[in-house]
């Protein structure tokens, strides 16, 4: 629980404004400071709660950009029992968005607001989604890497500074575990079925690594936001610490699928403990952060055309609540049974 | 096993449709619903399908013509009006006859009683949309409208008899009339003129005769399972 309150705060007390501006902040740090939880109540500064919605919305937009990739092998998935547990996983994904969407709501925008960021290009959602799934191997490369660079990335924010977040990400975490186990699995399968199915499990591996390594960030050095997320404590490692991490939890893993890393230079430093690993091409990471990647555009058109295509709808769902408020007497469109963005 | 296949093939094909929502819908909760209700039909199908042999021989190997589902379920989404209405025409059918089923003793009972409260949810979620669309705004009630006309032709084959499914379709007739016509009221639609008019024809998709979507949908379903024949997923 944090140590002071918006409300409390705003009763007059004897200091100046400064005095009470920085007996907040001192109140916020010390909250910080004791790892315990900011909540949507409490005050913040103004750029932590910029930073988190920037964040967050970044973190809801990449579920929701990130189910198109999969989405694209529902309709040929090669088995049954495939189908099914590729589209819980996509169901999955427009759940972690909409966690991600209301816990981004507590800091005081909507998502609304939000989506319509992400569908003007101001905000960003994770660059890995916008290269395509060639084959049915790609999904199983999607669970085993991305997911698992995911989840190394996410398991740190479940002791995140702000309660909100910290929280959806402990229900994110567990669910994201079980579709890399998944991903894993279907590669295995792959890796040892015939030998077009190995072959298949290989070349996805060896387009989906570095897109994955690429998932954690600019380097340190290069890192905008990192220092400061590290000392508000929304951030607990930095980008290079968890991808070397993501490194080293991978090399064994591939080992036991028969899969290689297409990356030469991945050895064992017996000195520091850990795996050395090649340069990563940044130029490509920048080009496809600038709308360059091989399916920037058509993501982001398919995302801007459901919910074109959907505005009908929404409104649809808006008026009939509104006339039924109306006729019950009550007011708004608060009991409107489903929400709509409209 | 004309049966199983033919309440099978119904439930894969309505949740192959469904799983092309993904990523389309106009509202993120739409996207869990549909994936949702997609989902269930699939393991509904999957039983089914067990029933009469593996599950995957049968989806990824039959050709166009072995397939039993009714044409209803086969149709193009078209817009969120469509695939409301085939979902309202075709959940309130499959409600009525899971709890029919559920109620005796053939080999269905087991897998109805479960179903069953499956598709409950789904005739609701389809209930309470076509409410909204159509008495939402002027554009959703004409699109709610043309959706109801345009599926309404694919109706009457939901109570044509199938071999080993002990209901009586008379009976199924009429109560799915009565409550399709109730939430078309309260919706502030108008039903096509009814089972006497020329509107109601019946298809012929469980004599295995389908329409032209069907087999480009089998073959986008199919193309990787038969690219590798023999291998395991």
């Amino acid at each position: 629980m944090a140590a002071v309150t918006a409300d409390q705060t705003t009763q007059g007390t004897a200091g100046t404004a400064d005095e009470a501006e920085a007996g907040r902040l001192a109140a916020f740090d010390a909250t910080v400071a004791a790892d315990d939880r900011i909540e949507p109540r409490d005050w913040m500064p103004d750029a932590y709660r910029a930073s988190l919605i920037r964040q967050m919305a970044q973190h809801a937009h990449s579920e929701i950009i990130g189910m198109q990739p999969e989405a694209n092998w529902i309709s040929r998935a090669p088995s049954l029992r495939r189908k099914a547990i590729l589209m819980a996983k996509v169901q999955d994904e427009a759940g972690h968005g909409l966690y991600l969407y209301s816990a981004a709501e507590t800091l005081g925008t909507s998502r609304e607001e939000l989506l319509d960021k992400l569908h003007a290009g101001r905000q960003r959602y994770s660059s890995i989604f916008n290269y395509p799934t060639l084959t049915w191997a790609d999904v199983g490369a999607i669970g085993w890497l991305v997911d698992g660079a995911a989840i190394t990335n996410q398991v740190p924010l479940c002791r995140c500074s702000y309660g909100p977040y910290a929280r959806a990400m402990v229900r994110i975490c567990k669910e994201e575990s079980f579709h890399q186990r998944q991903g894993y699995e279907l590669l295995l399968a792959l890796s040892r079925g015939t030998p077009a199915q190995h072959e298949m499990a290989q070349d996805a591996v060896n387009r989906w690594w570095w897109p994955s390594l690429m998932m954690f960030g600019p380097p340190d050095d290069a890192s905008a936001h990192s220092a400061q997320s590290m000392a508000w404590r929304i951030k607990r490692h930095s980008n290079d610490e968890l991808r070397r991490r993501f490194v080293d939890i991978c090399v064994p893993q591939a080992q036991a699928l028969g899969l290689t890393l297409p990356d030469p230079d991945i050895r064992w430093n017996e000195e520091l403990g850990q795996h050395d690993y090649g340069e990563i091409d940044w130029t490509e990471f920048q080009e496809v952060l600038k709308g360059n990647g091989p399916c920037n555009e058509q993501r982001l058109t398919q995302r801007r055309t459901a919910h074109e295509n959907g505005a009908w709808v929404r409104e649809a769902a808006a008026a009939y609540a509104d006339k039924h408020a109306a006729r019950a007497g009550t007011a708004g469109t608060a009991a409107q049974p489903v929400e709509a963005t409209a | 096993m004309t049966a199983a296949l033919a309440l099978g093939d119904d439930a894969l094909v309505l949740s192959h449709r469904l799983g092309e929502w993904a990523g389309h819908a106009p509202v993120l909760e739409e996207e869990v619903a549909l994936a949702n209700i997609a989902l269930d039909l699939l393991g509904q199908a999957r039983m089914l399908l067990s029933f009469v042999g593996d599950e995957d021989q049968l989806a990824y190997l039959r050709e166009e013509r072995s397939f039993r589902n009714v044409q209803l379920v086969e149709q193009p989404n078209g817009d969120f009006a469509h695939t409301m209405a085939r979902q309202l025409y075709f959940s309130i059918y499959q409600h009525l006859l899971y709890e029919e089923l559920a109620t005796g003793e053939g080999e269905f009972a087991d897998l109805a009683a479960k179903a069953v409260k499956e598709v409950a949810y789904h005739r609701d979620h389809a209930e309470q949309w076509v409410l909204r669309l159509g008495d939402g705004t002027t554009e959703s009630h004409e699109r709610m409208q043309l959706a109801l006309d345009a599926l309404w032709r694919y109706t009457g084959e939901l109570f044509e008899p199938v071999e080993g499914v002990d209901v009586d379709p008379h009976a199924l007739r009429d109560g799915w009339l009565a409550a399709v016509t109730s939430v078309a009221d309260r919706a502030t639609l108008a039903l096509p003129s009814g089972p006497q008019s020329g509107a109601w024809a019946a298809g012929a998709g469980r004599q295995g005769l389908h329409t032209e979507p069907f087999g480009r949908m089998l073959a986008e379903m199919q193309h990787l399972h038969r690219s590798h024949p023999g291998a395991s997923w």
